[in-house]
Order: structure tokens, then C-alpha cells, then sequence
């Protein structure tokens, strides 16, 4: 039998929802584990889960009172949450196109300044990143991503700025995402794409899965206009390769 | 098809039903009625499911108007003058508009929200199984946005069923009740007094993301940036100013603040009815207690039909109070006013 791993805490979240806490940082370890247990829990149901929402380094576990206590469910969970997370196996790996700089990426100069490179440079480290999908959230198909090369670590913004375009490809601290709706964002803007990772009416509705792989390569503006408009139309434009 | 239209309607008011569950995981807010008690008795009243769509009203007045026909509607939650064509509708009771007829309803007198829900409910496209409006998706149905005068339903046809009134348990008064967590252990003892023992109002900022709460700034142990982590309705962080923020139905699904304490499922609704600038405080339940709460909430809501009563109208007051005079009794204008007040829950 293999070894088990410490387990994690178990904090609760109210009176219908518990939060299954691996780490307190990010770490990509923990988000392995926080993705196996959510699959675990797709895969074998515990009766009285309502829905799971799986973050960098927590699952928060939705459920209902009426079907389970806390501390019934914490004894169910308990014992899933410490095996080792399987080995992956299949993952989908998503190549999206990036338009960089310019009006789609304004703080692309600005980023390379306070790095002492060029944009050039800061695109290639960007575009040359293999990332995971760590955990979608705050507004629809907002995907965050691990996998950042340490070289474009850097502090947010002292301001937030109210409004950030939707497509946003940006950079915060030691995350990057893809951002889908027009949101408040206090990251570094990069770049856009004309990938929708959220589309009403579209199948899929949303695009990526926490636990899928993404690749970014650079387009130009003109080519960014073009998918924009078929993607609006209902494509994807994002190309999938299965690994 | 008979029609229901918005003839006025102030702002914050929008259709609004249990909310959007299963894609918190895609980022999807859950949005639905900030007071599911008070929408699911206005749909009892007029024999729908208990979290069909019906419409929110914030603060300001509202009127409606049936068209094309008859429309029987009910009204349930933060209570205000109401009127059909200057015949004065209680509160928790059902009545049907003739063709052309308005209900008018005036300010909320306390409290925030009032659920007008229509015989048959709202129909529209559902997303994830709701039609409630949650305008930063771009989502919500019939119409994906705030609700707008000249905005309109389209409706059954009414039953003429007998109107019905909701006797409605006993309100819960007191502390809103709180279970400490998930990230309690971001605060030190005399920071969770201090949330626990002071006294809150909720700034006129609030919305359905957030209520902002004033009151003395807390103070974290470790800064105030965690990882983010899953929110739920409920849930009280604390930002960097130390002013607490209650997560509501239009919350984002992850939140990178510590969570000091999470209102419990049975209070999340007596936060939302509680008016901007009213006093009132905490206090940490168990999680036993707390879930017992929320199983006996479920269950309230699950029996309303049994709450259910024949509506005692004004008219039949009115015949009442004139065969007792009728009849010998001396009933004064005061007991004639109080009788009416009891006629209602």
C-alpha cells in the first residue's frame, strides 16, 4: 500500500460548505492533490455534495446539512484527501494566440522596463511558458494559471485599474491568466486574445478545465481582428492537442 | 398571451430565482434571491415552486400592470404600502390584476427586498438552470440586466383561484449568526472579539456582491493577502482597510481576503433585509447549532403550503365589520383597525 500524505485541513465554510485546505501557498503539489480529490469526488459521489470548487490549494466542498453533517462528510473526505494524487495520465493542452503589446498588451514597455529587457524578450518568456490551469474563478472562465518562469515574477499593481479588457492575457505576482469578461484587475497587461474561455451558447460553454495544459504564441494585430470575429461567431480559435 | 408590465421600477430590482448552482468551478456566480424565505412564500401564494423566478424589488416603489387580460400575482418580503387600484393589498397575500389594472407598491418600510411572484413564474432561457439576472455575465432571462419601466412578462393567463394569504413563522430577531472560519486563524483573540462584541451597519455602498460593513477596523495577523480561495454566500472578509465586506448572491467565486466568520445559511437573508445604516451585531454559533438552523430553514420553507390561509380581503372586512354593527355590536374605528392588523401574519 502506497504511503499516505498528511491530510489536509479541513476548515469550515459556514453550514454548507467545507474548505479542504492543502496549503497555504501556492504550490503546485497541493494543487495536484486539490484536482485529484475533486476527481475522486466526480468519479465516486458522496451523497450530500452539492458541487465543488477546486482553487490553488484548496477544494471547497459544497453540500448539504440535511444529507450529511460537517463531521460526517469531514470522515468521508478524510481518507480520499490523503492518497497520493495518480499520476496524470491524459491532459488536454490548449495553444492560445496572443496579440501582444500595443493597445492589446499597454503594459507590455512598462514590464520590460522594470525587468531591464525588451518587450521582445518579455514575450518570448511568456509565449515560452508551459502552464497549468491551476484554478478558474472570480468572474466566468477567468483561468489561472501556474507555471510562470520565475524571471516574470513580479508585485501587482500599486492601483488596480477598474476596468481590464475582456481577452486580457496578463501576469500577477507568481500567476498568469486568461482573463474572459471586461473586469477590475490589478495584474500587468500583456496582451489579448480572441479566445473566448467563457461563450454563452457556444459547446462548450467554457473552455478550459483546472488541470488542463496552455501554450501561448504571439499573433499579429490584424490576424487577432480576424479570429476575434470568428470567435465571436462561435469558433474556438484556440487549437486543443491532446498529450 | 397575457402580459405583466413593468409600468415603474426603481433601481437594484431584477428577476431573480434559487440561483445558478453546479458551475462555481468555471468562475459562474451563483447569483438568485438575496432573501430565498420571502421568494419562496411569494411563490407559494401562487402555487409555484419555491424558487421559480419572480421579480426582486429593491427599496425605491414599483407598479405593475396586467394587460391582455388577468395576471395573479403575490407580494412577500421588506414590507410596503400597497395598492390595487386604491384598494390596499397586505403583505404575504396573493390578488389578480383584472386587464389593465396596477399594483402599486410604495418604498420599502424597512428591510430592502420584496419578491413579486406571478401565477406560472417568469419563464425565460435558463443558464445552468436559472433565469436570475447577474449582469456582469451578461446573464438573466427574460431580461439579462436591472429590470426597466416598459419592461414586460409574459404570463399565464390567471387561474381564479381563491387569494390566499401566508402566515410566515415567527421572524428571528437578535444577533445575525455566524460560524468562525475558514480563515479565523488569520486574526488574533482580541481582533475576533472585536468582530464578535462591536456593533455593524451596512454602508449605503452595498450591492448584491457585497455588503460593506461599518464599524471598527479589524486587524489581521498576517497581512491581508491569502490565496485565493472558494467563497460562499456568506462569507465576511476582511480587506486591507479592515472594514469587513458580507459576500452576497453576486459574489465572486474565489476571493483572495481572509475570511474572519461565514453568516449561517438561516441568516444570510435577515443580513440581506437588513437596512443600510440599522445597528446590529454578530454572534458565533456551533456548527451543530448552525446546521440544525439550516435543516430547520429547509424544512420552513418546504411546509409553506401548510402556512397558507384564506385571504381575509378588505372588502370582507368591510362586510364584516358593517353585519356587526348590523347586528348590534359596538365596533370602533380603533378594534376595526386592529382587527385588520391581526388579519395579516
Amino acid at each position: 500500500m502506497a504511503a499516505t500524505l498528511p491530510p489536509p485541513r479541513l476548515l469550515p465554510s459556514g453550514d454548507s460548505a467545507v474548505t479542504v485546505e492543502f496549503s497555504r501557498t501556492i504550490d503546485d503539489d497541493a494543487n495536484q492533490r486539490v484536482l485529484a480529490l475533486d476527481k475522486a469526488l466526480a468519479a465516486s459521489p458522496i451523497e450530500g455534495i452539492t458541487e465543488t470548487v477546486p482553487t490553488y490549494r484548496s477544494l471547497l466542498v459544497h453540500y448539504d446539512p440535511g444529507k450529511i453533517s460537517f463531521d460526517a462528510l469531514g470522515d468521508k473526505l478524510l481518507p480520499i484527501a490523503i492518497q497520493p494524487p495518480p499520476p496524470v495520465t491524459k491532459t488536454r493542452r490548449w495553444r492560445i494566440p496572443v496579440a501582444y503589446g500595443g493597445e492589446h498588451g499597454i503594459d507590455l514597455e512598462d514590464v520590460a522596463k522594470a525587468l531591464s529587457t525588451t518587450p521582445d524578450d518579455i514575450v518570448a518568456r511568456h509565449a515560452g511558458g508551459d502552464y497549468k490551469v491551476a484554478m478558474i474563478g472570480f468572474t466566468p472562465g477567468w483561468s489561472y494559471l501556474s507555471g510562470l518562469d520565475k524571471s516574470l515574477h513580479m508585485s501587482r499593481r500599486q492601483s488596480p485599474r477598474l476596468l481590464t479588457p475582456a481577452g486580457t492575457i496578463s501576469i500577477g505576482g507568481v500567476q498568469a491568466g486568461i482573463q474572459c469578461l471586461a473586469a477590475p484587475s490589478g495584474w500587468h497587461l500583456l496582451g489579448r486574445t480572441p479566445v473566448r474561455t467563457y461563450q454563452l451558447h457556444r459547446n462548450p460553454t467554457f473552455l478550459t478545465e483546472p488541470g488542463d495544459r496552455v501554450t501561448f504564441f504571439a499573433i499579429d494585430h490584424r490576424t487577432f481582428d480576424e479570429m476575434d470575429r470568428a470567435a465571436e461567431a462561435g469558433e474556438i480559435v484556440a487549437e486543443q492537442v491532446n498529450a | 398571451m397575457n402580459r405583466l408590465v413593468v409600468a415603474s421600477i426603481g433601481p437594484a430590482s431584477s428577476v431573480q430565482d434559487g440561483g445558478r448552482h453546479g458551475a462555481q468551478r468555471y468562475g459562474l456566480t451563483v447569483s438568485g434571491a438575496m432573501d430565498r424565505l420571502s421568494l419562496a412564500a411569494a411563490n407559494t401564494l401562487v402555487g409555484n415552486e419555491p424558487f421559480a423566478a419572480a421579480v426582486e424589488i429593491g427599496p425605491f416603489g414599483a407598479s405593475f400592470t396586467a394587460r391582455d387580460g388577468a395576471v395573479r400575482v403575490a407580494i412577500s418580503g421588506a414590507p410596503r404600502n400597497a395598492d390595487v387600484a386604491g384598494n390596499p393589498l397586505a403583505m404575504d397575500s396573493s390578488v389578480t390584476l383584472k386587464d389593465g389594472e396596477t399594483l402599486t407598491l410604495g418604498f420599502a418600510r424597512g428591510g430592502a427586498f420584496t419578491y413579486l411572484a406571478i401565477e406560472g413564474a417568469i419563464k425565460g432561457e435558463a443558464v445552468f438552470g436559472s433565469l436570475a439576472v447577474n449582469a456582469r455575465a451578461g446573464l438573466g432571462s427574460p431580461y439579462p440586466r436591472p429590470l426597466q419601466a416598459g419592461d414586460e412578462f409574459s404570463v399565464d393567463a390567471a387561474s381564479g383561484a381563491p387569494e390566499l394569504r401566508i402566515e410566515l413563522p415567527k421572524p428571528v430577531s437578535g444577533p445575525i449568526r455566524v460560524l468562525l472560519g475558514p480563515q479565523d486563524d488569520e486574526f488574533d483573540d482580541a481582533n475576533k472579539a472585536l468582530f464578535l462584541e462591536s456593533e455593524w451597519k451596512i454602508s449605503a455602498t452595498s450591492d448584491r456582491m457585497g455588503y460593506r460593513l461599518e464599524g471598527p477596523a479589524i486587524k489581521h495577523l498576517h497581512g491581508h493577502n491569502i490565496v485565493s480561495d472558494g467563497t460562499v454566500n456568506g462569507s465576511i472578509q476582511v480587506p486591507g482597510n479592515g472594514a469587513p465586506i458580507a459576500l452576497m448572491m453576486d459574489r465572486g467565486t474565489s476571493g483572495g481576503y481572509p475570511k474572519i466568520a461565514t453568516i449561517i445559511t438561516a441568516d444570510v437573508g435577515r443580513l440581506a433585509q437588513t437596512s443600510a445604516g440599522t445597528a446590529f451585531r454578530f454572534k458565533a454559533v456551533s456548527m451543530a447549532e448552525a446546521q440544525d438552523e439550516a435543516r430547520k430553514f429547509a424544512q420552513a420553507i418546504k411546509t409553506l403550503p401548510d402556512r397558507l390561509r384564506a385571504s381575509d380581503t378588505v372588502e370582507l372586512n368591510i362586510e364584516a365589520l358593517s353585519d356587526a354593527n348590523v347586528a348590534g355590536y359596538a365596533v370602533s374605528a380603533v378594534d376595526a383597525g386592529t382587527w385588520q392588523v391581526t388579519a395579516e401574519p
